[in-house]
């Protein structure tokens, strides 16, 4: 078999043949005639077959031409130069960073552009007067390259990089270097002439250097714990805070009065590390979005028919925004549909698997509502819209009010758990030890009382979370499951219950099982119902096609297909008809409990032979992935659909799993609320958009996706659908993340005895601080990477162990 | 020995010197991406090569 020169996919009968290489259409045929007129054909030296065929519909950017549309999308624009940042979803190597970056050679209009490639995005300055942004879009469909172009770009925000955490911690690594040079003389206390003289000069150095640490880089730690004060929280960052209130001053106090060197040196080591460990918990996967909404599902502007049926009958592109009650728009293939409305004419085959999940399109009728969020898929429509674009059925639910609320709840994690005790611990040993040297020796009271607030510091106590979970985020992203944030391990830990979604969540979208039931049908009829399948557009025609046997297919005398119903064909003096059980047959027998079905009837000569059921398949092991999370969670599933699978998924599924149908997008949300008014910790896992309120909701709401590359609704973690059935593994490799984070603690626990014990009988000098708080950070920092690698591998290993026992 | 102050101001500064750098190129955004510019390099050869191949054919 041939591959096509430009794509790689395997050349049909239909392939082509140019300039002695194989194409399989005259997309990729045409993308390579343009690259290689312009010098560009070392598009192809460069990775093998990297091209993606074009698909646009034509048409499709028509909305380009409103300037009012262009203008909300361009980033800067002036009479010489427009620059615009374009998401590209198709970049995926070396030979499309080269190609989109040579744009200029295509076009003189095009300036310079620019691919950043992580977050497949291109940026380019262009001349208005020389291209069009609809031209400069076409051009890149026409090379395969077609932008997303959303809602959500309508609105945009300037792009806001916070990058304060890099400052602080710049600042806190600069100096921490610096001090720890100056002050490296004094920590032999050697009695020398030289020595003596400059050391003045180092100390107010230190002092200089370590006044940008404590108030710029150790900032974020003054503010939480003010904050953490204020609400009567005693978080980790008030004994931090503490710690390094105390340590400057005592330090400065010991510089300005010539009494020792002072803690510079551990001040800013102290820091530095803190800063480290946040910097570590942060792994951005820029290519992910956890944050969207149906915004970036829906196009942002639409044809608009006005004065329909009058001599001023005209189409404009409008945004989607303008839309409103009774408008007449136009929906190409392929189009997503932006609001409710009314079908007027066309055949409409919606597919809402964006919404629901639900892989098979449902076919509509003339004057049937099609609901927001649908996407054409045979053809031009003509609609009503019923509803403006934010009050539509599924718009709606982003009124909710779980939507305005930037946290989710009030979640105190281990961390801040224990630095409760912690602090009054401290303050309590501070406490005594001042009572009892205030009867040994008064004069040392003000040295033991600072020593211990600085040396209880819990920099390590602090550290063992982020490190660990930092950690763990990188072992789950590498398994395939992208976490927004490392907080999101910890809240796992908690779960105890977990709601499935049915459709595209259980199921899978790719995979059909077509069963058929009825009488067995000859030679000749299954070859007049693979012709007859063969001519037709419709989506459960196409994939039962491909699912058929191939036997010699014959020419039909006469085909037709009625919309919405079936279709008809002769040949050979036999007829058939495919379709609805209704257009089929005459019979009224069709049980009501079968209406559920998704099924494609078959007569021949009009008489009823039986039908193609088709069932969205489960995922492989969810059985026994329902069995492991049973042990520990109380598990539910959500359907959107009616309950005609019920059945099965008893059969499936082990019999404490609760289960719920017709569930509402905002019954979905309120089911989760329900739950965790009843005190549990709820991980929700869906798909869809119409699960977008729930997976909001919930402690931990999980988006499966088969693509990554594709949108998903906002949550808080993205797991690859290929992963589905380790779910269990995730679990348990986030309650081991726990158990590591509070041995960690007892490391730390037992650095900070060790340092008391210097505190308190009143040796603590400068040299022993500095060597004791890294010691105690870097073997945590060893401790949890270590540990959390280790049993990363173990579990990791041995559940795929017993999957393999599980299937033989 | 009063060289040291000298020494130590030059030091200091250098190492000024080196942190304003870095803090100006995080701010121009120059990390926000770290992988294109290491594909990005590895054309630059290519691109001038096609171009005097076109030159050639030209001619």
């Amino acid at each position: 078999m041939k591959s096509c020169y430009h794509c790689g996919e395997a050349c049909k009968s239909d392939a082509l043949m140019y300039d002695q290489k194989d194409f399989c259409c005259h997309g990729c045929k045409t993308v390579y005639e343009i690259l290689s007129s312009n010098d560009l054909d070392y598009y192809y030296a460069l990775d093998e077959r990297p091209g993606i065929s074009p698909k646009t519909q034509l048409g499709k950017f028509d909305f380009l031409n409103s300037e009012e549309i262009v203008e909300k999308l361009l980033e800067f624009k002036s009479a010489e130069v427009c620059i615009v940042n374009l998401l590209i979803p198709e970049i995926h190597c070396s030979s499309c960073i080269w190609v989109l970056e040579n744009l200029s050679k295509l076009h003189p209009g095009i300036k310079n552009s620019q691919v950043n490639f992580p977050e497949k995005t291109l940026r380019i300055h262009f001349s208005a007067e020389k291209i069009t942004f609809l031209q400069l879009v076409e051009l890149l469909c026409k090379l395969g390259y077609e932008p997303y172009i959303s809602l959500s770009d309508s609105d945009k925000k300037e792009r806001n990089i916070d990058r304060s955490l890099i400052y602080k911690l710049s600042v806190a690594g600069f100096a921490f270097g610096n001090i720890m040079f100056l002050s490296f003389p004094e920590y032999f206390e050697v009695k020398e002439f030289w020595l003596d003289q400059f050391k003045y000069v180092f100390r107010w150095l230190m002092f200089a250097f370590s006044l940008p640490v404590v108030f710029y880089s150790a900032s974020t730690y003054f503010i939480s714990a003010f904050k953490g004060l204020k609400s009567g929280i005693l978080n980790i960052d008030v004994p931090i805070a503490l710690g390094i209130t105390v340590l400057f001053l005592r330090s400065s106090f010991e510089v300005v009065f010539d009494l020792g060197t002072g803690f510079f040196d551990s001040l800013s080591g102290l820091v530095f590390f803190l800063l480290l460990g946040r910097f570590f918990q942060q792994k951005t996967y820029s290519y992910l979005s956890f944050e969207r909404d149906y915004k970036s599902y829906f196009p942002i502007g639409v044809t608009r028919i006005n004065h329909p049926n009058t001599q001023n009958q005209n189409e404009e592109q409008v945004e989607v925004y303008k839309l409103r009650k009774g408008d007449k728009i136009l929906i190409r293939n392929n189009e997503l549909i932006p609001v409710d409305a009314r079908l007027m004419e066309g055949e409409a085959l919606i597919d809402y698997s964006f919404v629901t999940g639900e892989a098979v399109p449902v076919s509509i009728q003339k004057g049937e509502k099609i609901y927001a969020g649908g996407k054409q898929t045979a053809g031009l429509l003509q609609v009503e819209v019923l509803k403006p674009v934010e009050q539509s059925y599924l718009t709606q639910l982003w009124n909710n009010e779980v939507f305005d609320k930037n946290f989710k709840g009030s979640f105190q994690d281990l961390t801040n758990k224990i630095s409760g005790y912690f602090t009054k611990a401290i303050l309590s040993i501070s406490i005594l030890a001042t009572i009892v040297w205030y009867f040994i020796d008064p004069s040392m009271i003000p040295q033991v009382f600072t020593a211990v607030l600085i040396i209880a510091c819990p920099c390590a106590l602090a550290l063992a979370a982020p490190f660990t979970l930092g950690n763990l985020l990188r072992i789950f992203g590498q398994h395939k499951f992208y976490l927004k944030e490392a907080k999101i391990i910890e809240k796992m830990a908690n779960i105890d219950a977990v709601v499935f979604d049915k459709t595209g969540t259980l199921t899978s979208t790719k995979k059909n099982k077509i069963t058929y039931e009825g009488d067995l049908l000859t030679e000749e009829e299954k070859s007049l119902l693979n012709s007859t399948l063969r001519a037709s557009n419709h989506p459960l025609s196409r994939s039962l096609y491909e699912i058929l046997e191939q036997n010699d297919i014959r020419t039909l005398d006469s085909f037709t297909e009625e919309v919405g119903k079936g279709m008809e064909a002769f040949a050979n003096q036999n007829s058939i008809k495919i379709g609805a059980f209704t257009y089929v047959t005459k019979l009224n027998k069709w049980k009501q409990a079968q209406l559920n079905q998704t099924a494609v009837h078959i007569s021949t000569n009009d008489h009823y032979k039986g039908r193609y059921i088709l069932k969205n398949e489960y995922r492989e092991d969810i059985g026994h992935l329902f069995k492991t999370l049973e042990k520990s969670k109380q598990l539910f599933v959500l359907s959107g659909d009616n309950d005609g699978e019920r059945k099965s998924l008893e059969k499936l599924l082990p019999l404490t799993t609760k289960m719920s149908f017709n569930q509402k997008p905002q019954d979905k949300l309120q089911f989760i609320k329900k739950l965790q008014e009843e005190g549990r910790s709820v991980m929700m896992i869906g798909d869809g958009l119409n699960d977008a309120g729930a997976l909001k909701q919930s402690d931990v709401g999980v988006v499966i996706s088969e693509n990554i590359n594709v949108f998903s609704p906002a949550c808080d973690a993205i797991l690859d659908a290929s992963v589905f059935s380790k779910i269990s593994q995730f679990f348990s490799l986030a309650n081991s993340g726990h158990r590591i984070i509070k041995f960690s603690f007892l490391l730390s626990l037992f650095y900070n005895l060790i340092g008391l014990g210097f505190a308190v009988t009143g040796h603590l000098s400068p040299i022993v601080a500095a060597i004791l708080m890294p010691l105690s950070s870097i073997s945590i920092v060893a401790f949890t990477t270590v540990s959390s690698q280790f049993s990363a591998k173990r579990i990791m290993r041995q559940t795929s162990k017993s999957q393999n026992k599980y299937k033989t | 020995m009063n060289i040291i102050y000298v020494l130590l101001s030059i030091s200091v500064v250098v190492a000024l010197v080196f942190f304003i750098a870095f803090i100006i190129s995080v701010k121009r955004g120059q990390y926000d991406d770290t992988y294109t510019p290491s594909v990005r390099m590895l054309f630059e050869d290519e691109i001038i090569e096609s171009k005097e191949k076109s030159k050639i054919t030209d001619k």
